[in-house]
């Protein structure tokens, strides 16, 4: 519990009695069914459950792309559901990191630009905030310069991870969103792109993860296992 | 910021360039055709009134010929007396009246024969209508005076002898410089002769017309006034007809015929609206995906909507320019091929045309790109992720 003891200040995260329900023609679908859990500053969590669960949605919910049916979702203090969609954006730019299974890099980018792009979004003057692109890469592990004209295509699945995790944290936010962030590596790759993970851990980031790979899960500090909407076990 | 926005809206463009090329090509023919019509139609409108225009402003005064006259009914008359001339003077001082007879004869120039319009004037009128190329102009009561088109056609030149109908003859002392069509009389094809002349032979009933020349413009409608209280209270028995007038007439029957093509350039350009709506709608969905990764990583949908009308304007821009440019081109050719002169193609108005085609091409595509636009930024990201 080493991480519980680092953070006095308020909660990151804090659903209480949350509820997502998705209206279809055959019947309510009920992803969450009052869901509580408490993230804190500089936890390391995987969220872990069989397809259908709710994981997903839960870190959709997390990531501000979705809000509430009903209970209520607090991130860094503030009520999501009070929250204006620019206002959702804003503390997506601001505060979250997303890495997705996909990469999801901008096809129309450099791997450079791909990186500085959130930056743009946030800080109209490139130096005036943020970290710099080239140093986030290079934290990364990605070292080789030459690639950071490339095209996101133009390399190979781990090296495209490592820009999306460099886009991930230039803004430096307080917390990473990590969707399979594995799923599409080959198992060596996949350790390498975790080492990176641990490592912003240790540097200070919230990072919840969704996974079904235990050996991938091992690198959390907490494991949250969700079924049918329901958090079934949490060893936080 | 907006930078990034505008390179990634290039790129998505160069991404699909043969579609986006098909989409500007679209615009260029809209733009071409909204130009080309309009300078056709600016051109025509000018070379006609450049015609008209030459004679300054006049009223032309003619009888009233009624269908009542034709069954010999009341007061309607076909000559202008001698007393409304008086009165028509009164009315227009300090303008010059000008009453005239006008009529045609046959006429024999050495061996050559032909029917002639006649206009019979004062002498001391003359200034006010024609000018003389070579000779004088008439001076007394005798001597005639050539159009300058018929005296191309019967070869007159100064001290030609001209025989008339009634077998009396007379020499021409003044070959008249051209002067275009006009609202008034057509010198170029006609003969003057002295008015005193004409009455010792003809002892005409009254005059057949009255022109007044106009010094001031804002006067016409007065001096209108003027006559028609005179004359036409009961009924009309002088019609006028002022020549800015019947020129505006003109050039609002011209004005349309412009709106109209133009109109037909128009259709063009929504045509080439709906092409680049098909195109940015295509790829909306094309990139539903990465519109979901730029949404999830802090993009606004403001932003959103930005790249999109970015890429509509750039389509528009693109091909409002080349279209621009090739309607100098193809104004050139229309103009050499249905007027047969260029002359008018850099006049303001053919440029406006231009500007016009072009303004029309940039706000299509901007239109066209606002649906695609408010499309993609109203894309639910955690779907638009999801899609494949």
């Amino acid at each position: 519990m080493e991480t519980v003891t680092t953070s006095e200040g308020p909660d990151l995260i804090r659903f209480e009695e949350v509820s997502k329900v998705y209206p279809l023609p055959a019947g309510d679908v009920v992803a969450l069914d009052r869901v509580s859990l408490t993230v804190r500053n500089g936890e390391f969590i995987a969220i872990m459950g069989p397809s259908g669960s709710g994981k997903t949605t839960l870190l959709n919910l997390i990531g501000c792309l979705d809000v509430p049916t009903s209970g209520r979702l607090m991130i860094s203090g503030r009520d999501v559901a009070e929250l204006s969609d620019d206002e959702l954006t804003y503390l997506r730019r601001d505060t979250i990191g997303f890495i997705f299974q996909q990469f999801n890099l901008i096809p129309l980018l450099s791997v450079l630009e791909n990186v500085e792009y959130p930056l743009i979004l946030k800080c109209k003057d490139r130096s005036a905030c943020g970290l710099r692109p080239n140093e986030v890469l290079k934290a990364a592990g990605l070292d080789d310069e030459r690639l950071y004209t490339n095209r996101p295509n133009e390399l190979s699945g781990g090296q495209q991870q490592r820009v999306a995790i460099a886009r991930a944290l230039v803004n430096d936010p307080d917390l990473l969103l990590c969707d399979e962030p594995t799923g599409n590596l080959d198992q060596r790759t996949g350790q390498g792109i975790m080492e990176l993970l641990s490592r912003m851990n240790r540097e200070g980031k919230t990072i919840i993860m969704v996974t079904h790979d235990l050996g991938i899960a091992e690198y959390a500090s907490r494991q949250v296992r969700i079924v049918d909407g329901r958090i079934q076990e949490d060893s936080g | 910021m907006s930078r990034t926005f505008f390179d990634i809206a290039r790129r998505n463009l160069q991404r699909n360039l043969f579609r986006s090329l098909l989409a500007v090509v679209g615009i260029v023919i809209g733009v071409l055709a909204i130009s080309s019509l309009g300078i056709l139609g600016n051109s025509l409108t000018l070379s006609v009134t450049e015609q008209l225009s030459t004679v300054g402003d006049s009223l032309t005064v003619i009888p009233h010929t009624g269908t009542g006259a034709q069954f010999g009914g009341g007061m309607t008359q076909e000559k202008i007396t001698e007393r409304q001339v008086q009165d028509l003077r009164r009315i227009a001082a300090p303008d010059p009246v000008i009453p005239l007879y006008s009529t045609a004869d046959r006429i024999d120039v050495g061996s050559q024969r032909g029917v002639v319009s006649i206009y019979a004037l004062d002498p001391d009128d003359l200034q006010y209508l024609v000018e003389a190329d070579q000779g004088i102009l008439l001076r007394g009561n005798s001597g005639v005076l050539a159009g300058s088109q018929v005296a191309d056609q019967f070869d007159l030149k100064v001290g030609s002898q001209v025989w008339f109908g009634d077998g009396s003859t007379e020499r021409v002392v003044g070959i008249l410089k051209e002067r275009g069509l006009g609202f008034d009389i057509q010198p170029d094809l006609a003969l003057i002769v002295p008015i005193r002349w004409y009455e010792d032979r003809e002892d005409p009933e009254g005059y057949d017309q009255v022109i007044i020349k106009v010094g001031n413009l804002e006067r016409v409608e007065a001096i209108q006034d003027g006559i028609d209280e005179r004359f036409n209270r009961r009924e009309t028995v002088l019609d006028s007809y002022s020549s800015t007038e019947i020129l505006s007439s003109i050039e609002t029957v011209f004005a349309q015929i412009s709106t109209f093509t133009t109109a037909i350039g128009g259709i063009s350009l929504v045509v080439a609206g709906i092409s680049i709506l098909n195109v940015m709608m295509m790829s909306v969905t094309e990139r539903t995906r990465e519109i979901g990764i730029l949404r999830s990583i802090g993009t606004l949908r403001s932003e959103i909507r930005q790249m999109f009308i970015y890429e509509a304007l750039m389509l528009g821009l693109i091909g409002s320019v080349l279209g621009g440019l090739l309607s100098f081109g193809a104004g050139y050719l229309i103009s050499l091929l249905v007027l047969q002169t260029t002359q008018y193609l850099f006049h303001p108005s053919s440029l406006s045309s231009i500007a016009l085609g072009m303004g029309f091409g940039i706000v299509t595509a901007l239109l066209s790109g606002l649906y695609p636009a408010w499309k993609a930024s109203n894309l639910n990201p955690i779907e638009a992720l999801r899609h494949e």
